[in-house]
């Protein structure tokens, strides 16, 4: 008999739903907050949203190791890079310090991250890191194992340019249905919205979430 | 090509070509050796005035009990303590390095040490280790920021939460603690809270038992529990069970003579070899 050996094996929080979309003045991401190790919710109340700079965010998925520990040498990788600069850094730079570690350590990591954030050469920006290390710039994106869910969701009802409170609207709503078909992402919504002035956070409650059909 | 005026320069960094060698040789059939392991509920959450952290005092080897009454809870500064689940040599180890490195970052910035300093220091040292030091711990605190309570795992990941439950009992502890925590919670009833999620994972969790030691932490005192309750107190016995003696009833006797031989074998004493 194996005694105490299942959660030895660490809080993997593979199953998750995670999403980002610019809006007109800068972007919205969001995530759920379920952390689950096996069948076992580690932590209901997780923030998936990491903060790297004032208006950089990443939304992680995959090794909840893993990710973390990627998100705090960045920040230290940004913050110095910001001393130097004299100024806030690129959301393009972030995401090429990101890309940099999921890249080289590809092999020894499962991590999945959204790196969002306004600046003020381009705005807005999403970029895209799936688990091999490649990095795309993305309008809109998602990911997790939740995100499969609801691609056709994303692709039909993402508009360029919405306002802020239809963007964060739309955010709450993928991720609802998101979440209400993966087993493995549930919880509350997180939400983050940021612009020039900075980053507002918003909480969603489980009983507060859109419904649905339901039989 | 390596020679001794250019001797190959070996690559930097851990080596981890081992543990792929043994995953590869358990595949093939061949026992490895069993690590120490604690079945084990520990608990933490924080309340009105600071944290309180609990811990059951079994440690097993396999599935005997190997320790009726070991420590779990562990020091690491004068403002933080500890709760240790998984290999009972890695928590011990690795809080006890911990400990030290805080008590020189103490003295070289001449400030109270913070929680969340002591979480960076242990989840950066355990991610490093790729989840191979089993270490699962429970690390509460209080200062300048207010009461601090981590969950880390072996792995490097963490969760700063208002009430947390590690070990095999974990599950058992944290049903506690979803029906009852709530903030702003009184010291006593916080004490009791974490006296009962420990007791309900020492009497429905195998790995977990014996007594229940509770650390009240706030600011500026803590209150070690060791032993604050013995979940299973052995009944007093209503009477004497002894049998006087005598008392047992001689049925028959038999008595057999045995002939003692014995044998005397005597013979010259070899002489000793000369060569």
């Amino acid at each position: 008999m194996e005694l105490a050996n299942d959660w030895m094996n660490a809080a993997h929080s593979t199953g998750t739903s995670i999403m980002a979309a610019t809006f007109d003045g800068g972007v919205v991401v969001g995530a759920d907050s379920r952390t689950t190790t096996g069948a076992y919710i580690a932590n209901r109340v997780t923030d998936k949203l990491t903060k790297v700079t004032d208006h950089i965010y990443c939304c992680r998925s995959g090794s909840a190791a893993d990710t973390q520990a990627i998100a705090d040498i960045v920040g230290y990788h940004l913050e110095f890079h910001s001393m130097e600069l004299g100024e806030e850094p690129l959301v393009e730079v972030g995401a090429n310090v990101f890309k940099e570690l999921c890249y080289n350590y590809r092999d020894s990591l499962s991590a999945g991250i959204l790196v969002a954030g306004w600046d003020k050469k381009h705005g807005g920006q999403i970029y895209s890191i799936p688990i091999g290390g490649m990095c795309v710039k993305q309008s809109v994106s998602i990911g997790g194992s939740g995100s499969s869910y609801v691609y056709g969701y994303v692709d039909s009802n993402y508009k360029l340019n919405m306002t802020k409170d239809e963007c964060v609207k739309f955010v709450i709503t993928t991720l609802a249905l998101a979440m209400s078909r993966d087993g493995s992402s549930g919880g509350v919504v997180r939400v983050g919205i940021i612009t020039e002035k900075g980053v507002e956070r918003k909480v969603v409650l489980g009983d507060e979430l859109p419904k649905f059909f339901e039989e | 090509m390596s020679s001794i005026l250019c001797p190959e320069i070996p690559s930097p960094g851990f080596s981890f070509e081992n543990c792929r060698r043994n995953a590869m040789l358990e595949v093939k059939g061949h026992a490895m050796p069993k690590a120490q392991k604690t079945g084990t509920t520990i608990v933490g959450i924080i309340y009105k005035d600071g944290v309180i952290l609990g811990a059951d005092t079994r440690a097993t080897e396999d599935t005997t009990v190997a320790d009726k009454n070991c420590e779990k809870i562990h020091y690491l500064a004068p403002n933080m303590y500890c709760c240790g689940a998984g290999t009972a040599a890695d928590t011990e180890m690795t809080t006890q390095m911990v400990a030290s490195q805080l008590e020189l970052h103490r003295l070289y910035t001449n400030r109270v040490v913070r929680v969340a300093t002591a979480n960076q220091m242990l989840k950066q040292y355990l991610f490093r280790y790729q989840g191979y030091i089993g270490a699962a711990l429970v690390l509460g605190g209080v200062d300048s920021t207010g009461p601090n309570l981590y969950c880390i795992y072996p792995h490097g990941s963490t969760d700063k939460l208002p009430y947390t439950t590690m070990g095999s009992g974990s599950l058992a502890a944290m049903a506690v603690f979803e029906s009852r925590w709530k903030p702003d919670l009184e010291e006593a009833e916080g004490i009791k809270l974490v006296r009962d999620a420990i007791a309900a994972g020492i009497f429905n969790d195998l790995g977990s038992g014996s007594n229940v030691d509770v650390c009240v932490i706030k600011k500026g005192s803590v209150d070690y529990k060791r032993t604050y309750d013995e979940a299973n107190i052995k009944g007093q016995k209503q009477n004497s069970y002894k049998y006087p003696r005598g008392v047992t009833d001689v049925l028959s006797t038999k008595v057999v003579d045995i002939e003692e031989v014995s044998v005397r074998v005597i013979g010259a004493p070899e002489d000793m070899e000369i060569a």
